[in-house]
């Protein structure tokens, strides 16, 4: 993990209408981090996530991805940014008229314009990493929700991406499936030196593969710790939010 | 052009920045007629569109014009027959078919069948976050879904267009033959000695810009649904109400540029 900041947020207010969703948020992520954000439903999670990517823009104050400050950038500079990003969407977001493998194509053969014959090999390589080598040509109707993470995981991942979001990656999962999809995380962020930010309900989950978890409630983070200090937290509302999911540590 | 958007309060501030969107939107997916023909993942997309706008909505099409031929063919063939004029008849559905009737029935057609289903998907993929998917992945929605759509929409309008005039003159003159004692191939002869070439041309270039009207507002709309299953209805019923509005006041406005200046 490098001490240089990949995300950095000053300040950040966000309001829909007369609702402030969050209010004078701060932050930074390290280079390398596998930063999670937890907290009750409805606190800006997601919104955060969104602002950390460019898809919303701050009311107020600043967010810095990877140097880049996210409001000042025309369409193309954003876009152009977003190369280096993925982003694993709750719902997974695969495109329904195309199988699994040609979800996973995408990023390469819509926007890298590469050979079909090398899109193939990679995108074959990316399904086997999630576990789904034999899934590719199935769509996404036809396949359980945990497989249509997996794909998009395997999308989200195909490039290499320096920095990675994932949205509730293991919302709607049986256990073991969360446990894979936790594993991938992980090993991508371990292995790949990817800065990550996940944002989750599953608590256990990120005890086992976060660096710093923050707590996040009324639009401001109330704890940002190391998965051990949050076990231990004096914080009330996150002590009530572990003793809700009953967690333990088991590394 | 990124199609990531934040909320516009006011009614009239939202109102002008959605047709200033959907103009955007519209220049921009004209203007990416080279993705339409040259990439691979564009083109089949294209040329599904095409087969869906064409092929799709020929039985729609058939039916209502031959049955606008037979009723125009009907009740002007009654007005007529007061003067024995009824061969006037075929000249007026000639004019009436290839100036407004063709191509503004095409519009229509094409509005309900072809622009709601466009505003559906659309609104749904947006709903279901794969258009922000889509720009994450800097995969621009645009030449990506709309170019092929637009295209595909300009294209067919006009040929549906000429089609649907032949089927109402065919209606008209099997009403001219039964009803009018009219004999079918003088029916046919007049229709054609009637129809001029501007004319012709007008009604086709009409039918290609509500192509273009009709795709673009479908889009823009699809792409600004909000609120899950009930936004993909609205957008639905709002993509065809603005293209009604939309042919109707296009309309009037190429007539008067063709046939009056």
């Amino acid at each position: 993990m490098s001490s240089e900041p990949a995300i950095v947020f000053e300040g950040v207010v966000k309001r829909f209408g007369p609702r402030r969703v969050l209010d004078g948020l701060a932050l930074s992520v390290a280079k390398g981090e596998l930063f999670v954000i937890i907290g009750p439903s409805g606190t800006g999670k997601s919104v955060t996530l969104k602002l950390a990517s460019g898809q919303l823009f701050p009311t107020a104050g600043t967010v810095r991805l990877l140097g880049e400050d996210l409001g000042a950038l025309g369409s193309r500079a954003l876009a152009k940014l977003r190369r280096r990003v993925g982003y694993l969407f709750q719902s997974g977001a695969l495109l329904g008229w195309k199988t699994l493998a040609e979800n996973v194509a995408l990023p390469l053969a819509e926007r890298d314009r590469l050979p079909p014959a090398q899109v193939e090999g990679r995108v074959r390589a990316a399904l086997a990493e999630v576990g789904l080598a034999d899934a590719g040509d199935l769509y996404p109707a036809e396949v359980s929700g945990g497989m249509v993470k997996r794909a998009a995981f395997a999308r989200a991942i195909i490039e290499d991406p320096e920095v990675l979001f994932f949205d509730e990656p293991t919302s709607g999962l049986d256990p073991v499936m969360a446990r894979t999809v936790d594993n991938l995380i992980a090993q991508v962020g371990r292995a790949r030196g990817a800065t990550c930010v996940v944002v989750t309900h599953d608590l256990a989950g990120a005890l086992r593969y976060a660096d710093r978890i923050g707590f996040l409630k009324d639009g401001r983070f109330l704890q940002v710790a190391a998965p051990d200090a949050i076990l231990h937290t004096p914080v009330p509302e996150v002590r009530a939010f572990l003793e809700a999911q009953r967690v333990e540590h088991r590394p | 052009m990124t199609l990531t958007r934040e909320p516009i309060e006011g009614p009239v501030a939202a109102a002008v920045a959605a047709v200033g969107r959907t103009a955007r939107l519209t220049a921009a997916a004209l203007a990416g007629l080279p993705a339409a023909l040259f990439r691979r993942d564009c083109r089949a997309t294209f040329l599904r569109q095409l087969y869906l706008i064409g092929i799709g909505s020929l039985a729609v099409a058939t039916v209502v014009a031959l049955f606008t031929g037979m009723i125009l063919g009907l009740q002007l063939g009654i007005a007529f027959r007061q003067f024995s004029q009824e061969l006037m008849v075929a000249f007026t559905l000639s004019y009436a078919m290839l100036r407004e009737m063709g191509p503004f029935m095409t519009g229509i057609i094409l509005a309900a069948c072809v622009g709601s289903s466009m505003a559906a998907q659309l609104g749904t993929m947006t709903v279901n976050e794969e258009v922000a998917a889509l720009e994450m992945m800097s995969v621009d929605p645009i030449r990506f879904l709309v170019v092929p759509r637009l295209w595909a929409m300009t294209l067919m309008a006009p040929i549906l267009s000429f089609y649907t005039c032949v089927i109402a003159f065919l209606g008209g003159a099997l009403v001219g033959y039964t009803q009018l004692n009219i004999p079918f191939l003088q029916f046919i002869g007049q229709v054609m000695e009637a129809a001029e070439p501007k004319d012709l041309y007008v009604g086709l270039l009409k039918a290609a810009v509500f192509g273009v009207l009709i795709s673009g507002i479908s889009c823009a709309v699809g792409f600004a649904t909000t609120q899950g299953a009930a936004g993909v209805g609205a957008s639905t019923r709002r993509a065809v109400i603005l293209s009604f509005l939309a042919i109707l006041v296009g309309g009037y406005f190429i007539t008067r540029f063709f046939y009056v200046f």
